[in-house]
């Protein structure tokens, strides 16, 4: 009896990915999510700029290449060409919460029913590890070399924190996948924000906190503890909005 | 008994599922080198796998297949 | 003959495009353009399509992108600042090999500028429309009839060749009011065998995408295109030619200010002066050819226009610097007057007689 293998939903195409990247992990997630729910066949992945701009050859489902931030404009696009396809962006933090800011906090607005995932990793990774908008107070990148001093650039953004005060904003929950118990709770929030959409339920988010052990400067083993150390005391994860059981009752 | 096949040359060596393994069943095979030039993971003591999979759960390339 | 109801061009180039099959339409707030919006907005959920009302100029943008990965036809609209902010949209909508329709009521620049009409986008729509190697089909109206036609046009074109059209018109163009016929015979669209519309598990995924890191498959990527701009530039120029059959004085002039020139051309022939003018409908392609054939009869080229001679370039490459060139142009937004036309003609004719 096969007690796991790789989803149909997931291609051959090895992953570009530095070694122990977790990129990988929540790829496998939302693969596995669109083979239980039997949908490969009408979904559209949209992917974005950055590490996973290439997740394009990593989906047996179609898939769009989306400009730097705009990927909830071309899935908004999509969607309402094909109501019935079922619609999911791909994103990283520069991405998601830096240059398209404009972009998710208005697909959430206009609650598209649209299912989001949202990879922080608090750093560019793609571009050799500059500071991200959802990098740490004092977290040393290659633009912040002494540690974010948050005085000169700001503070990171929590983005899920964040849509939660948008009405238009219907499921966001942060996740993260640093050790089995987390993966399970994130495949079951990337579950639900499909779901929702295929229930027509609108817009969900989920932001998982990834690893970039390479960027980090960190093993992959340590990069994972680095998530419960640094990461989860600053991005707290659970369930930031649910409208969706409201609607069940309605 | 469990069964676990590995697509060794996509393996990264990154040890996730070394690390996360609580019957200590894999390691990293310094003495080879696959396609991709890393230590590719191999089971050392098969026999005491429990078909937990969290190997697979753990892998970010997917190499893993597990069965029972 | 076909019913002519009166419109104005913003709303021609609206209801063309409805009738064109278009049911998706992205735009933001601009003058001079609101027209087209607005019309969209009023008639798009009538007839079950969609009108949004995007967060930007680069998300309408991107939602067409989107639309056209699906294969349906689909079109945004703005005015010269707007469409500075569509042009990363542009590139990859050309990068991708996506059909679109874009629509810039120009007017006067650069920055802010102001809102009165202008040609002044002339570069930018037929030379740098964003980032890398890429062309855009590029139609100029003249009057409200071909702002419809126009836009009908542009979206069999942009099926056709799998890339963008852009109407070039201006904010004259888009104000004016004028008796359009709207019968058209559309033609079916195209296969998109391309498109992503889901793979129903019966073929391979298709993937929308304008990135290769590899340098020669980018190259060949880039190659074809100009393939099919060679193919475009043979087989798509459209112009108009007046009075050119004996003319010594050519002028170059497109939308509003080949109307004025018009003008300016019977006033002229009326004292004898042996003047025509080429209007370029399509200003990529360039009508080179016509051009070059003017060149052998003309001794003056005198380019009529709302910029600073953006399309003299274009004249003095077809004629390829054979004659003698004028510039008759006003800019931010003024409009040259027949008289100061006529001016310029009288002095390439040798002074006023």
């Amino acid at each position: 009896m096969v007690v796991f293998e790789k989803p149909h939903a997931l291609t051959d195409v090895p992953l570009h990915y530095c070694p122990g990247c977790t990129h990988g992990i929540v790829h496998r997630l939302v693969a596995e999510v669109i083979d239980e729910l039997g949908i490969e066949g009408k979904t559209i992945g949209i992917a974005p700029v950055g590490c996973s701009v290439m997740a394009y050859n990593y989906f047996n489902c179609d898939m769009i290449e989306a400009a730097h931030g705009r990927a909830p404009a071309v899935a908004t696009g999509v969607k309402r060409a094909n109501p019935e396809n079922i619609v999911f962006t791909y994103q990283g933090d520069g991405d998601l919460a830096s240059i398209g800011m404009a972009e998710t906090v208005h697909s959430a607005a206009r609650n598209e029913n649209i299912t989001i995932i949202f990879i922080n990793n608090a750093i560019y990774g793609m571009t050799g590890g500059q500071m991200a908008p959802t990098s740490l107070p004092g977290q040393i990148t290659q633009t912040s070399p002494y540690g974010r001093d948050t005085n000169h650039c700001g503070f990171p953004i929590k983005v899920c924190e964040m849509l939660a005060q948008v009405d238009g904003a219907q499921y966001l929950e942060r996740v993260a996948v640093n050790n089995v118990k987390n993966v399970k709770n994130a495949k079951k929030a990337i579950k639900k924000a499909f779901q929702n959409q295929v229930e027509g339920k609108g817009f969900s988010l989920v932001e998982v906190i990834s690893t970039c052990p390479t960027n980090w400067g960190l093993t992959p083993k340590k990069a994972l503890e680095w998530v419960d150390e640094k990461m989860i005391p600053y991005y707290p994860l659970g369930v930031y909005k649910d409208n969706t059981a409201e609607k069940e009752a309605e | 008994m469990a069964k676990l096949t590995f697509k060794t040359d996509k393996c990264k060596g990154c040890g996730l599922c070394v690390d996360v393994c609580p019957k200590k069943v894999l390691t990293l095979a310094t003495d080879k080198i696959n396609a991709k030039g890393h230590h590719p993971v191999e089971a050392v003591n098969e026999e005491a796998c429990i078909a937990c999979a969290f190997c697979a759960t753990m892998c970010p390339d997917c190499i893993i297949k597990v069965e029972r | 003959m076909a019913d002519k109801v009166l419109m104005k061009g913003n709303e021609a180039i609206a209801e063309a495009a409805i009738i064109a099959g278009c049911r998706h339409y992205f735009g933001y707030p601009i003058t001079p353009q609101t027209e087209i919006a607005a019309y969209m907005a009023k008639r798009m959920p009538k007839i079950g399509g969609c009108f949004l009302q995007a967060e930007s100029e680069i998300a309408a943008i991107n939602m067409v992108y989107g639309v056209a990965s699906t294969g349906l036809r689909v079109m945004t609209s703005s005015s010269s600042p707007g469409i500075s902010l569509k042009g990363e949209g542009l590139s990859y909508l050309a990068g991708a090999d996506l059909p679109s329709l874009v629509i810039n009521v120009q007017r006067g620049g650069p920055g802010l500028g102001g809102i009165q009409p202008s040609q002044s986008d002339y570069f930018q729509a037929t030379k740098a429309g964003g980032h890398g190697d890429f062309r855009m089909l590029v139609l100029a109206p003249s009057s409200v009839q071909e702002m419809a036609d126009l836009t009908v046009k542009g979206f069999e074109l942009a099926d056709k060749y799998r890339m963008t059209s852009m109407i070039l018109a201006d904010g004259t163009m888009g104000q004016m009011m004028e008796p359009v016929s709207l019968e058209y015979d559309i033609k079916p669209m195209p296969e998109k065998p391309w498109a992503t519309t889901g793979t129903k598990m019966e073929r391979e995924h298709n993937i929308v995408n304008s990135l290769f890191l590899q340098p020669d498959a980018l190259e060949k990527s880039n190659l074809e295109r100009f393939e099919r701009y060679k193919y475009i530039e043979e087989n798509e120029v459209m112009y108009e030619e007046y009075m050119m059959d004996d003319a010594e004085i050519c002028i170059a002039a497109f939308g509003i200010a080949a109307r004025v020139a018009k003008n300016a051309i019977v006033e002229a022939r009326n004292k004898g002066i042996k003047v025509g003018m080429i209007r370029p409908i399509t200003l990529w392609p360039f009508p080179t050819k016509a051009f070059e054939a003017a060149a052998e009869k003309a001794h003056t080229f005198i380019s009529v226009e709302l910029s600073m001679g953006q399309m003299l370039e274009d004249v003095k490459l077809a004629t390829k610097c054979k004659g003698e060139y004028m510039l008759c142009s006003r800019v931010g937004g003024m409009i040259p007057s027949p008289e100061e036309v006529l001016a310029a003609i009288e002095k390439a004719n040798g002074g006023a007689k």
